[in-house]
């Protein structure tokens, strides 16, 4: 009876993809919370909101749009890759996809520069002299886009970790339910940008 | 089947310290027995802290005027009881402590779906408890918000609210790790023939439980991130100047605060019923009605949380809804509480020590959601609001109920995993004690609150003495009590006569294997052939 016994057992992926999904739900929630401020404030300033959107640069937002669509696309071809057996080419997906990520956060940075440096962020002098409703747009924009952003950056870090498993083996063909897990995570921050983008760049 | 230990006593997984020495053994040991002490002795000593702080604070309203501490003491210490007692204690208590311990038995399983996870979510809550701790020496010192974090104060106090967020936070991401695991592990890792409806009630509760751990812990996840968002980097959406509005903090507040009392009362209830069949020798009446009470209970206590906010500013409207939404939950309580006596009804009843607490579970529980329509009724709650009667309430469902449903585990559970039994007189007489320093602490307190004090406050009217004071005497009953409780059980594990296998004749799988359970519960893989409360053909 020692703690050997526990690796006879076999995995259960079924558990493992119901755990992840759980997890899903949670994220849902936690940006749930800014969703709800979002629909509150916006039925309260609709003006402010669409002059706030307005200020706000379309190309970056649908450029961060593709760059996140098609990653997702990687890593789903990188688990099929995985489960026909073509390992490397399935990392080199993976690969991709992480330096999509990178590629979103580079975006971003400049896009939050180019505002910063018109004087537009939290607490901001600027910010403070324009009208409630476009420091509540902004406000609400910058702490929605930084916790995504945050989203995306974990999740190039476990893009890595999992690029890491496959060259040593460990995810491979026969056991790949950590990538699996890995690309729901991806997806959903995918998915949650693909509502934060109509509802802060494409706004009327 | 039912050889009881007589020799010296089995070590079961005591002895299983995976090739791991003294502490290390505990803090990095992946079994859910190990992990559920953790939890035990953790909860266990916040609880001290918690009625510590508690104590102190009846001791300041001993008399009218400043006895023994400071305003701005008072406010931290009141913060401090709020913060430690329900995200350090009440929340983790049942469900992460005997959870931990006894669900993955009961259902037959031999460790819980994610054992690492579940070693992590007990580090997670280590380490936001830390923070809390650290949070009241550091940075302006203890905060004084009162545990519900309330803008704009919370934003403009100069205390250090900022870290006690983050430990909230971080106690947040344990708690919803914890549910994940157990709903995985509920749902995945049944022995053969434990199916949906054999499932024993207390793993039912459980259930229930993580299913609102999961989805409501996010929501007080995003709302402290604002809170601290707002101190950190002023962003301002609860600050009318800035077209803020501070109501959406309370909406998003109680949006988990609310369903958070159900996180705490729910596997309360669980050990109720898992207890009163034992000690009836009697299979539970309505297992089925029990079991989906805790999913209505679970469902309809996630719609209700604006009742807190009935003087808030919101509109009527949303008043009323709120009203009805909240007298709903009233109706899955009762039929708890109508099967649990329906079970009792000509049963052959044994009063030992956790039917006892069970008994007072029932009579406090049952004030505690009979003044909680008082307060569901938009009327009567304007007139009580933010009174002693409040606290009253709240202290008869939460110690009431799950302060209660915690000790009366101790006494129905510990037995099986220490193997030994304490002293049944001496918990008699400190059940005795803790239950009667309960009622004349909080029922004083409902009374003074109707009589109009406000809570919360350093000072009171002189007419408001008598009650008070006799609240403070009560609050020394109810220490003396919990004194001889803790002291009687605690001798009786460590030093007590073997308990053998089943000492209470339960019926439900934790009673088939040996006390202390082995590493992985069972010697044999159990084969469940009847229902968790079936006596006849459960205990020969």
């Amino acid at each position: 009876m020692s703690e050997t016994t526990h690796a006879e057992h076999p995995k259960d992926y079924s558990g493992a993809k119901l755990g992840m999904w759980l997890f899903l739900f949670t994220e849902v929630l936690l940006f749930g919370g800014l969703f709800i401020l979002y629909a509150v404030y916006l039925q309260r300033y609709p003006e402010g909101f669409k002059l706030g959107g307005d200020q706000l640069n379309v190309w970056f937002g649908g450029g961060n749009t593709l760059v996140l669509l098609t990653s997702s696309l990687s890593v789903a071809m990188a688990i099929t890759a995985l489960q026909r057996g073509r390992v490397r080419q399935a990392a080199n997906l993976v690969g991709v996809t992480v330096i999509m990520a990178l590629w979103f956060l580079v975006n971003k940075f400049f896009e939050w520069s180019a505002k910063i440096h018109h004087g537009i962020y939290p607490s901001s002098g600027h910010l403070k002299e324009m009208p409630g409703g476009e420091q509540v747009f902004f406000n609400i924009y910058y702490l929605t886009t930084g916790l995504h952003g945050i989203h995306v950056l974990v999740g190039m870090f476990v893009m890595t970790w999992v690029l890491i498993l496959i060259r040593k083996g460990k995810v491979n063909p026969d056991d790949y339910v950590t990538l699996e897990n890995a690309g729901l995570y991806w997806h959903l921050v995918d998915l949650i940008w693909i509502f934060i983008f109509p509802l802060y760049y494409l706004i009327l | 089947m039912n050889q009881t230990t007589s020799s010296p006593l089995q070590r079961g997984f005591w002895e299983a310290t995976g090739g791991r020495r003294g502490i290390g053994a505990w803090i990095f040991s992946t079994d859910h027995k190990r992990i559920g002490l953790l939890y035990f002795y953790s909860t266990l000593l916040f609880f001290c802290v918690g009625a510590l702080l508690g104590l102190a604070l009846r001791l300041e309203l001993f008399s009218p005027g400043a006895d023994f501490f400071t305003p701005q003491q008072y406010n931290a210490l009141f913060t401090l009881h709020g913060v430690v007692m329900i995200f350090l204690f009440i929340i983790p208590g049942i469900p992460a402590a005997f959870g931990n311990l006894v669900m993955p038995i009961q259902i037959g399983a031999e460790d819980v779906a994610f054992p690492r996870l579940n070693l992590l979510s007990w580090w997670l809550y280590a380490i936001g408890a830390i923070l809390a701790l650290t949070s009241l020496f550091t940075a302006g010192g203890a905060p004084d918000t009162g545990w519900t974090f309330y803008v704009p104060f919370s934003v403009r106090t100069t205390t250090n609210v900022s870290l006690a967020t983050v430990a909230v936070f971080i106690i947040g991401f344990s708690g919803i790790l914890t549910g994940l695991n157990f709903l995985v592990t509920i749902h995945r890792m049944r022995a053969p023939g434990m199916t949906w409806w054999r499932i024993p009630l207390f793993t039912w509760s459980l259930y229930a439980t993580a299913w609102v751990q999961v989805l409501a812990t996010p929501v007080l996840g995003i709302t402290v991130l604002l809170i601290f968002a707002e101190r950190i980097v002023g962003s301002g959406l609860f600050d009318p100047t800035r077209g803020g509005d501070p109501i959406m903090y309370q909406h998003l507040f109680w949006i988990y605060s609310h369903p958070a009392v159900y996180i705490m009362i729910l596997p309360g209830m669980g050990v109720i019923t898992d207890i009163i069949p034992v000690f009836a020798r009697k299979p539970v009446f309505g297992y089925k009605a029990i079991a989906i009470s805790s999913l209505a209970i679970a469902g309809a206590g996630s719609v209700v949380w604006a009742h807190h906010m009935t003087t808030s500013g919101m509109s009527d409207t949303a008043v009323l809804v709120f009203s009805l939404l909240t007298f709903l939950v009233a109706i899955p309580s009762a039929v708890k509480v109508f099967n649990w006596v329906a079970t009792l009804y000509k049963g052959s009843i044994s009063l030992d020590p956790p039917l006892l607490f069970a008994l007072s579970f029932i009579f406090l529980f049952s004030i505690g959601g009979l003044t909680g329509l008082v307060l569901g009724a938009a009327a009567t709650d304007v007139h009580v609001h933010d009174t002693y009667f409040v606290v009253g309430h709240f202290h008869f469902v939460m110690f009431g109920g799950t302060g209660f449903a915690y000790i009366a585990a101790m006494h129905y559970w510990l037995p099986k995993i220490y193997g030994r039994m304490y002293n049944r007189k001496a918990a008699v007489w400190g059940w005795a004690l803790m239950t009667f320093g309960f009622i004349v602490l909080y029922m004083s307190m409902m009374i003074v609150g109707m009589e109009g004090m406000p809570r919360r406050y350093y000072d009171y009217l002189p007419k408001f003495t008598f009650w008070n004071q006799l609240s403070t005497i009560g609050s020394w009953i109810l220490a003396c009590g919990l004194i001889v409780i803790f002291v009687n059980i605690f001798r009786g594990l460590f030093r007590g006569k073997p308990a053998g296998d089943n000492p209470w004749g339960g019926a439900s799988l934790e009673w088939q294997t040996s006390s202390p359970p082995p590493l992985e519960n069972f010697d044999y893989e159990p084969e469940v052939t009847h229902g968790p409360y079936d006596f006849k053909r459960g205990c020969p």
